[in-house]
Parts: structure tokens; sequence; C-alpha cells
């Protein structure tokens, strides 16, 4: 009778993706349907590379409320790892062939998950862990945070802006004709969903799971169970950091040349795609992420100019219709 | 009978305010201990410094001859210590069972206890497997009282359970505090409603502006007219 994979039965709001299906249908009165197809792509690319830098500091914030605006030191500090992983490893980057290829994208995510991760549990420990109960100073001290590891890249990778390029098989497109789509933008895809299942899996299917889902909405109750809600968040801060170092490498490698500063440009994004989810929900960040990557890429392509504010706007629009997010959860 | 829990001269400061200014109190193994005041008494902050949601700044809580005051939340839960809040802490987004399976902790939940507990609580069987947050307000009450005797514990700390709730469904609740006191629990329960307490409890606390003001058998509580009305400055019990 308490088998946790038993069957749920529970009302699904389906606004938010009805108002994700509106988004994507209205832009093909102006473009033709080729090539909305390749700014949908390139959209939702973009958007699961911001989900999974994203979908750490959504939970860390629904959790105990800290505000971690560190949270792109993790996204730089993978890029350059991987830069370093994939440099010393270009006999396995340079031929086109994907196996080679994959052999050195995997050590180059395996080292960032790793550093990024043990750097979080760091992060967590001397700078957030002081400042549990104060926005102010979580706000001041991560931000120093951010400055203290750009710094650090700066000496050990040097000042300026660094290469990082795409193993081959990842380079050019595949398609036909009028559609043709970026390999590297098909992975990010990939890659991008099944993070949001794994996670997903994880938060529905497991204890643990359970346990963070049930502390984003009490946590005073989750400890009078009989759990230590700061161990959970100390797990969450290091899952977190990891898969934003992993996020940094996906983007890095998508923009193929990387700066220390590249995670706290990329934090504006994370930051309105994580309050147009719902703070603390796993599903409004990645629905929020589509979002924000559609539009992003359709207002580029219909307006450039509208582009760097169309994100803005589209925070503004949603919380106007839902002041918490897409996906609110439900506190007490 | 033997002390299961006791409060002796405790001072709780929330922020920059005194709250509780030396609660003495105790809960005997195996009864039911009423805990009754007017809003604003302390009753709250008093089972949240039990369960160590709020530290005593004096003062000494004793479980089992054991100081609380010193531990956390989780460690004093897992002496067998269950709350149930005043706003029930139900996690809305999770359905019954997994609000369940949280609160059995370590253990799998025990199919005849399950069984128990859904002979006490019907809707809880029938709800199994829907998110708690649609449930009614008294199914949640039943939920949040689920969740503490899921496993046998202790102690059971039990804020206002009746606030708010259809007559019917506090007849259902006072029917279950029967049930647990039969199987020999032992809890201290937070009243507002006179009839539900004259209709439980065993010993009687009466608190007020963060002291407790009487001490004594909730049955003598309840034949006492007067006591009642200098006490809690109303005759309740006369409307139930
Ligand atoms: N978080 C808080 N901050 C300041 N005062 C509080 C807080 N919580 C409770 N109080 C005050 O403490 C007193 C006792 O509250 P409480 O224990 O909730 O009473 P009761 O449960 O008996 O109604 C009240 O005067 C209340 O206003
Ligand atoms: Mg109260």
């Amino acid at each position: 009778m308490s088998d946790l994979s038993a069957a749920r039965t529970m009302p699904f709001d389906p606004w938010p993706p009805a108002v994700l299906a509106a988004a994507m249908l209205v832009p093909l009165v102006w473009i033709a349907p080729s090539t909305w197809l390749i700014l949908t792509v390139a959209g939702f690319a973009m958007g699961m590379m911001i989900f999974i830098m994203a979908s750490g500091l959504t939970l860390v914030f629904g959790l105990m409320g800290v505000i971690n605006f560190g949270h792109g030191a993790f996204v730089s500090l993978g890029a350059f790892l991987a830069a370093s992983v994939l440099t010393r490893m270009t006999g396995w980057t340079a031929p086109d062939a994907l196996a080679l290829n994959l052999v050195a994208v995997g050590p180059a995510l395996i080292v960032a998950v790793l550093v990024t991760g043990a750097l979080g549990w760091a992060f967590e420990r001397i700078i957030i862990r002081p400042v549990y109960d104060n926005h102010l100073k979580q706000i001041l001290v991560t931000i120093g945070g951010i400055i203290v590891v750009e710094q650090m890249i700066h000496v050990l990778w040097g000042p300026d802006q660094i290469p990082l390029p795409r193993p081959t098989a990842f380079k050019g497109s595949v398609g036909a004709g009028d559609l043709v789509f970026e390999k590297y933008r098909l992975l990010a895809c990939v890659l991008g969903v099944a993070v949001f299942a794994g996670l997903h899996a994880l938060l529905n299917r497991t204890k643990f799971g359970l346990l963070v889902r049930a502390g984003v909405e009490n946590g005073a109750m989750v400890e009078a169970l009989g759990y230590p809600i700061r161990m959970l968040f100390v797990v969450v801060f290091v899952a977190g950091s990891a898969l934003a170092g992993m996020g940094g490498v996906m983007w890095g490698l998508y923009q193929e040349i990387i700066t220390a500063g590249m995670g706290m440009e990329v934090m504006v994004l994370i930051f309105i795609v994580i309050i147009v989810g719902g703070l603390g929900s796993v599903g409004g960040c990645f629905l929020g992420a589509v979002l924000v990557g559609l539009v992003a890429n359709y207002t580029g392509f219909l307006a450039p100019k509208l582009a760097l504010a169309s994100n803005i706007l589209l925070m503004v629009v949603v919380l106007m219709w839902r002041p918490q997010g897409l996906y609110p959860v439900i506190r007490q | 009978m033997a002390e299961l829990l006791s409060l002796a001269g405790v001072h709780t400061h929330i922020g920059r305010y005194h709250i509780l200014e030396g609660v003495d109190l105790i809960a005997p193994e195996g009864e039911l201990t009423m805990l009754l005041g007017r809003n604003g008494a302390g009753k709250t902050t008093t089972l949240k410094t039990i369960i160590g949601l709020h530290r005593a700044s004096a003062g000494a809580v004793r479980f089992q001859s054991r100081d609380l005051i010193p531990l956390r939340t989780p460690e004093i839960a897992r002496l067998g210590i269950a709350y149930v809040p005043e706003d029930m802490g139900i996690f809305a987004g999770l359905t019954v069972r997994e609000n369940l399976v949280l609160a059995a902790r370590e253990r799998e939940i025990d199919d005849r206890r399950l069984k128990w507990l859904f002979g006490l609580f019907p809707p809880l069987e029938k709800f199994w497997q829907l998110r708690a947050g649609f449930l009614s307000g008294g199914q949640k009450q039943m939920l949040a009282i689920g969740r503490a005797v899921i496993e046998p514990r202790r102690l059971i700390l039990i804020d206002e359970p009746t606030k708010g709730l259809a007559p019917a469904i506090v007849g259902a609740l006072i029917e279950a505090f029967r049930e647990l006191k039969r199987a020999g629990s032992t809890i201290l329960l937070v009243e507002q409603n006179f009839h539900v307490a004259r209709s439980v409890g065993d010993g009687v606390f009466v608190m007020d502006t963060g002291r407790i003001t009487h001490a004594g058998r909730m049955a003598e509580l309840a034949e006492d007219a007067g006591l009642q009305r200098r006490l809690l400055g109303l005759s309740l019990d006369a409307h139930q």
C-alpha cells in the first residue's frame, strides 16, 4: 500500500502549457513555417541550457528562502574547467567522430560537475550559512562570492576571453533544403529534456524528492516530522551548483567563447526564468526557460531591437497574470 | 502516574517580545492533558517551545528526564514527539499517501496500523492518492493527526484541531481522541472548544498572558461553572 510509484491522481493545471502553446503559435502569423521551426528549435535549445543552469537555484530559494546571486559563478567555472579538459583532448575532439568526441565531452562534463559541486559545498558553508536569515546580507555576500570566483578564474586562466571550441561532430547542421538545424542545438534539447526528466523523477518518485518538495512548502513542518532541513538544503545546494556547472559547459560550448563574467551575465536570464516559473517549482522553471528561449528567438527575428527587452516584458506580462509565477508553490 | 513531559518555569521570547513568563506544566504518561486559555494566552508558543520551533530562554523542558531545550526540532521529534500545528502544516502539493510516508520516517507504513487509521478517519482511505491541498478543512485535520499517529509516538502535541470545523467533524475528532486514549497515547491538546475539552480531557491546565493560571482535573473544572467563568472569562459550554 505504501509503494512510492503508485499512480498519482492529481489535477494538473493546464493554463501554463496553454500559454506556452499560444506563445509558440502566434508568431506563425508573421514567420514562414520553415523559419519558425528553426527558430523554435533554437529557442527550445536556449531554454534547455538556461533550465539546466537555473533548476538548482529555484530549489535553493524554495527550500530556505536563500537568494543566491553567486549562482552564476558555477556557470563560469564549469565552462572554464571544460575548456581546460577539452584543449588537452584535441585528439578526441578534432576528428569528426561522434563517439570519440563524446569521450572528450564526458570527462569535461564530469570534471565541471564535480568541481562546481565541491565549490558549491564550500560556498554554502562559508558564504551562505552565516546569513541564512538575512536577505540583504545574502545578496551582498553572494555578489561578493561571485566576484571572488571571477577573480580566481582570471588568476588561473588569464584575464582574457578564451575559446571553447565544439568537438567536430557537434559543429555544422543536419537537415535539407529550408530545414537545417544546428546539431549542437539538437544535442542541447536532448540533454535538457533528460535533465528535466531525471529531476522530475527524483522529486516525485524518491523519498528525498518528496522531502525537498515538502520542505519548499513548509520547512518547519518537515523539521517537526524529524528531518533536518539544513541537511536537505546542503544536498540541494551542491546538486544545484553542479547543474549550474554542467549548464555552464553547455552554454560555453554554445557561445564558443567564454569569459569569467559569462555567469554574471546569464544570471539575468536565470532570475527571469525562475521568477516566471514560480520560485521553488522545477516544472515552472522548465516551462519558464522554454518561454524565455522561444520569446528571445522569435523577437530576435521579428524585431531585433526588442530582443533585449523581450524577456523583461515577458516577465512583466506573466507576473501581471500570475504574481507568483506560472506554477506558484503553495506555502503555509 | 509518571510524568512523561514537564515544563518548569519556562520563559520564551519571540524576537523582542517576552511571550512565556514562567510556564509550569506536566503531561502524565497515558493521559490526555488539556491546555486551555483565551486567544493570545501563549498556548501555541508553549507547544512550539516543546517541539523546539521556539527556544526557551529560561526554565526546563523535560521529556522522560531529558532536557529538550538544547535540542533541535528534528532531534526532539525523533525522541518520539509528534506535533500537529495550528495551521495543520499539511504538504498541499503532496498526496495523502506521500504526507503519511514522510511522517513514518525511515519505516515503511505498517499495513495494520494504516487499516486502524483508515477506521479512525475513512476519508484518508478514500483520498489516498489525492493531493492534500484538495482536501476539505476537516479532512486536512484528519491527515494532520494521521501523520502524528501513523507510527506510535510517545507524546502527541495537538494545537486547536477543531477550530473552524463543522460539528459532525468535531464529533469524529472527539471519537478519534478517545480511541487514541484507549490505545494508551499521551496527548497534550490545546483547545478553545470547551465541549471537546470536557469530553476528552483528563488533566487540565489553563493559561493566560504567558503563565499557567490553573492546574487540575478536567472533570472538576467541567463541574464548576464559576471557576470556568473566572478562568476562561466565559461559559462556553452553555451553548454546546
Ligand atoms: N511571531 C510572533 N511575533 C511576535 N509576537 C508573537 C508571535 N507569535 C505569537 N506572538 C504573541 O505571543 C502571544 C501568544 O501567542 P500564542 O502562543 O499564539 O497564543 P495562543 O495560541 O494561546 O492563542 C500573543 O500575544 C501573540 O501576539
Ligand atoms: Mg494558538
